[in-house]
């Protein structure tokens, strides 16, 4: 009985975090605090913290990582599972909705001509993300080159992108290993 | 069978998609030239929801793929494949990894896969960037200045201090009211 109390407490509290935050990553550092840390008391500020550091370097996105990190240090596995349940599913919900609604919509001039506007700004914000994770990722020559040398690949060649992602680790260790760098 | 293909493609992408939830734009771009799901164009529009509605990007944009590619069933085989991948890492490091982020080994794999996630990104925005500013009416392909004037003019303000902070939101409503007063 208590566990399965619990496993509604996780989902209910991430399905909270998952409808009430744009964006997801940092933007939800906030609300994460107020809800697990202090109002539940599930973790403590410095597990949410090393939650992100090991956000960004698993796959996955970051938010689910830490739901499923909370449910799982709550409720073993099966926890895991409930609150990563519960931070997706305000998407599914709002995205089927809004989906759904702009299929009626998508012909009328006055969306189009909106579309068109919006799809413009999305590529300057895009090309901003770029700029910033390419001044943060890019430390020394080695990180310039992969840089540039996953853009050609991924521009000229029908190399799948995981395929590029996993070459790049490799590289990234041998370089470590043999090549004698200092710590990046 | 539409919903296997839909788990399979959404699994890898939940297992190689590395740095948060825009590091799944290559693949959801890679997507556009293997099935009939969704187009570049419609992708670009996905963005757009996905930033300005509640929820992690990465999600918003997968049940958004999902949904066009098989209706709501579609949507929710997407987003829980795509968090499946990360559910068994965060789970296996939650148990037997101590300092998963402090060891050597995974920082020389992220030190490659950093900027290599970043260029990856970059090519995806430049594959968004041809379909928001070239036109191709009656055989004739050309840049579309008034939008390429935009889109740098955004990019400018983005990287003012005081602007940088604004929600996307507050970008892309800019962007809807630009298209519908330019009639773009």
């Amino acid at each position: 009985m208590m566990s399965i109390r619990k496993l509604g407490e996780l989902y209910v509290s991430f399905f909270k975090i998952g409808g009430l935050t744009f964006g997801g990553g940092l933007a939800m550092l906030p609300m994460l605090q107020r809800e697990v840390v202090s109002d539940r008391k599930w973790c403590t500020e410095e597990e949410i913290l090393d939650m992100y550091a090991i956000g960004q370097c698993t796959p996955g996105i970051i938010a689910v990582n830490t739901a499923t990190y909370v449910g799982y240090k709550q409720a073993g596995f099966i926890g895991g599972v409930f609150g990563t349940l519960g931070v997706v599913s305000p998407s599914i919900i709002i995205i089927c909705l809004i989906a759904s609604i702009l299929k009626n919509f998508i012909d009328l001039p006055v969306v189009v001509h909106a579309l068109a506007g919006i799809r413009v700004v999305v590529c300057a914000l895009m090309m901003n993300t770029v700029f910033t994770m390419a001044k943060k990722g890019i430390v020394d020559k080695l990180g310039g080159g992969l840089f540039a040398g996953g853009f050609i690949l991924a521009c000229f060649t029908p190399i799948p992108t995981a395929v590029i992602i996993v070459l790049a680790g490799i590289i990234g260790v041998c370089a470590k290993k043999f090549g004698g760098r200092k710590e990046a | 069978m539409i919903y296997l293909t839909l788990a399979i493609e959404f699994f890898k992408i939940g297992l190689f998609s590395i740095g948060g939830g825009m590091a799944t734009l290559p693949f959801l771009m890679d997507l556009t030239t293997r099935y009939d799901w969704y187009t570049a164009s419609e992708l670009a529009n996905m963005v757009a929801i996905s930033e300005s509605t509640p929820g992690p990007v990465g999600i918003n944009m997968a049940t958004y793929a999902g949904y066009n590619a098989a209706g709501v069933p579609g949507a929710i085989v997407a987003t829980l494949s795509l968090t499946a991948p990360a559910l068994i890492i965060i789970v296996l490091i939650a148990k037997f990894l101590e300092n998963f982020s402090e060891n050597p080994t995974v920082k020389a794999v992220f030190y490659g896969i950093r900027p290599t996630v970043a260029a990856l990104i970059g090519y995806a925005v430049w594959e968004l960037l041809k379909i928001a500013l070239i036109s191709t009416t009656g055989g004739v392909t050309q840049v579309d200045y008034t939008s390429l004037f935009i889109c740098l003019g955004a990019f400018g303000l983005l990287q003012v201090k005081q602007l940088k902070k604004l929600h996307p939101l507050v970008w892309i409503a800019a962007g809807a009211v630009i298209g519908i007063v330019f009639r773009m």
